[in-house]
């Protein structure tokens, strides 16, 4: 398994910050599933081994928290949020637009592998009801304009 | 990145800095930073604590407890290492401004725990910020590293002999996670499952030692009470809920947006001039006033000051400071089932009055909605709530419970229009999205 050197550096400096190494689990996952785009067999593996962890240990974690993945999610997920002050503002009508949009419903992925869908909960961006993150990116204030101008600027990207 | 809005009757303190670059270290350091964590090197670990106490600063994580207290309650002897644990997991719906503080003033966070650090001669401090806000972690990484490349932290800090490293941490998806004691689980490399209490976290915390936990906006405001005075904090809010918060106005109005104003500000008020009333010529139906966990408030309940202690005596609590606004063609049912949907989903399983009752709630109310319900399914609902209230290992199951009581005991009416296989009376009321554009 090979990770970048950024994530080396900060794997080998978070094993610094703690009295126990398995505390650096939690965000380790998410850096090696950001690169490997899911946390396979052999991310498992080596992560668990890296933390003198059992494989069974790092499963336990992994499918406790929702942005921790086994299956490779496409390369853009999109996730809304339609949680109450979306809701309010038209995050349901935006879901069920992307739905429409891409073909696909939570948790699925188109079949050229470019998005992914979510239905989520608040991510932090109440007052800037409806919001969507793709990816780690924030998108604010939406309109199902807006949706579609954002939707097709990284169908751009993605087939560049 | 999240914009930011402004209003005469703001008084800004936390947001002081919002907008100015401070970010950089250098323009932190023009702005007044690192001078209150100086002043605290200077002063006795108690009188800090006292300040912070007759400061009236209360936790802005939700319940309210007051923060110098809690750090009095960190033994002064401790055979295991004591730590400071900021919590930056921000997932209560209706709460966004963690971010804001993250995003524009990372540097107050730093310092925050550093004082809460000196105060409780800890260390040691994490910053623990939820995995969704990752550029937010960037912003933190950086502010550290330049934290420690000045000689803020690390080793004798600041010339004074005293040691003190902090450092980022990060989650991965959980509102549960937000949850003290199951923070500290997540930090130990854990599934977020609470742990009992007591022993509380000041006793025996993160790997068995003396932990401080508090909110970040609790932490960014530590240092301005220090330079300040607890006098100055206290006299910006009302009795026993000193200073200012940062109110996350949503939902249905004309001016939603992170506002910054003291503590005790009158809720009608609020609404109508500082978010600036509800758009399209609707009328208001109800208020959630401190997050999604909080007791609903009908139109006649909001002239209400704005602190822990008034929301309290009105039925309901301050909580996180999202204030959330419904016009009138929201459908409560739906609105209620959304909010359920959300407990049911991040309930950790582990205790049975929490993992059951909220996926019992969750299917009664979808099929209620769905226009299947039934009469005694009112009764049931509010039954099967008050049965999770107070019976949970942790606070997550009333904060299921408690709003769903609310819903049914103030609009049992709107209930029983769902009845008798007919539609939702508010499917078709609003095409949300154009209104609001
Ligand atoms: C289910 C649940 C979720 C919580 N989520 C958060 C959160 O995201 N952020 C937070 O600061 N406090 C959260 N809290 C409150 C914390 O348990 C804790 O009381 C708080 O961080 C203490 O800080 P304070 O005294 O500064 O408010 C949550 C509590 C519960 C029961
Ligand atoms: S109340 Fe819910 S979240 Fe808390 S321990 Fe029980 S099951 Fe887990
Ligand atoms: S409810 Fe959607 S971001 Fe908070």
């Amino acid at each position: 398994m090979k990770f970048s050197q950024e994530f080396e550096q900060r794997f080998a400096d978070m094993l610094t910050h703690y009295p126990t190494k398995r505390s650096a689990l939690v965000p380790t996952l998410l850096y090696a599933q950001d690169e490997a785009g899911a946390l396979t067999d052999e991310v498992i593996v080596e992560l668990a081994q890296r933390l003198d962890l059992t494989e069974l240990e790092v499963r336990n974690v992994i499918s406790y928290y929702s942005m921790l993945t086994t299956k490779p999610r496409g390369k853009y997920n999109v996730q809304v949020c339609t949680n109450i002050a979306c809701m309010l503002r038209g995050g349901e009508e935006l879901l069920n637009h992307c739905q429409k949009k891409l073909g696909i419903g939570h948790k699925g992925t188109t079949q050229d592998g470019l998005f992914s869908l979510e239905e989520v909960e608040c991510i932090g961006a109440c007052s800037w009801a409806p919001a969507v993150q793709v990816n780690y990116d924030f998108h604010e204030n939406l309109t199902v304009d807006k949706m579609d101008q954002v939707l097709d600027e990284y169908k751009k990207k993605g087939t560049m | 990145m999240a914009s930011l809005v402004s209003h005469p009757d703001e008084v800004r303190v936390i947001s002081k800095r919002f907008g100015q670059g401070a970010t950089d270290i250098d323009r932190y350091l023009q702005l007044d930073g690192y001078k209150a964590v100086q002043k605290a090197l200077s002063m006795q670990p108690d009188a800090i604590i006292n300040e912070v106490k007759n400061s009236g600063l209360r936790g802005r994580g939700g319940a309210g407890f007051s923060t110098g207290m809690k750090w009095s309650f960190v033994p002064k002897q401790s055979a295991k290492p004591k730590y400071v644990l900021c919590n930056g997991d921000e997932s209560e719906p209706g709460t966004c401004k963690d971010r804001l503080i993250f995003e524009h003033d990372p540097h107050s966070v730093i310092e925050g725990v550093m004082i809460a650090a000196i105060a409780v001669q800890s260390h040691t401090g994490y910053i623990y910020i939820r995995g969704e806000y990752r550029y937010l972690s960037v912003i933190m990484q950086k502010a550290i590293k330049d934290a420690y490349a000045k000689g803020f932290l690390g080793k004798n800090i600041f010339g004074s002999g005293y040691d003190l490293d902090i450092y980022w941490h990060g989650g991965a998806g959980a509102y549960e996670v937000g949850e003290e004691s199951a923070l500290m689980e997540s930090l130990e490399g854990k599934r977020g499952v609470p742990r009992i209490r007591p022993p509380f976290p000041a006793v025996v915390g993160l790997w068995g030692g003396p932990t401080v936990i508090n909110n970040a906006e609790t932490l960014a405001a530590v240092p301005h009470i220090i330079l300040g005075g607890a006098e100055w904090y206290a006299g910006l809010g009302t009795p026993k809920n000193g200073g200012t918060r940062l109110f996350c106005l949503s939902g249905n109005l004309n001016k939603p947006g992170v506002y910054e104003l003291p503590m005790g500000y009158n809720l009608k008020k609020m609404i109508y001039e500082v978010g600036g009333g509800i758009p399209n010529g609707r009328g208001l139906k109800a208020v959630v006033p401190g997050g999604s966990s909080t007791p609903v408030l009908l139109p006649e309940e909001i002239d209400i000051p704005m602190d822990f202690d008034s929301v309290g005596k009105a039925g309901s609590m301050l909580g996180s400071g999202g204030v959330v606004v419904l016009d009138d063609t929201t459908c409560i049912v739906n609105f209620a089932l959304r909010t359920i949907k959300f407990y049911q989903h991040e309930s950790c399983g582990w205790c049975i009055p929490c993992r059951e009752g909220t996926d019992w709630l969750k299917k009664t109310l979808t099929r209620f909605h769905a226009g299947a319900g039934l009469k005694k399914d009112i009764d049931n609902i509010y039954y099967l709530s008050e049965n999770m209230l107070g019976k949970t290992f942790c606070p997550l199951g009333d904060a299921a419970a408690m709003p769903t009581m609310a819903f049914v005991k103030k609009f049992r009416k709107e209930f029983e229009d769902h009845l008798d296989g007919k539609p939702c009376p508010f499917e078709k009321a609003a095409d949300r999205i154009p209104a609001m554009a």
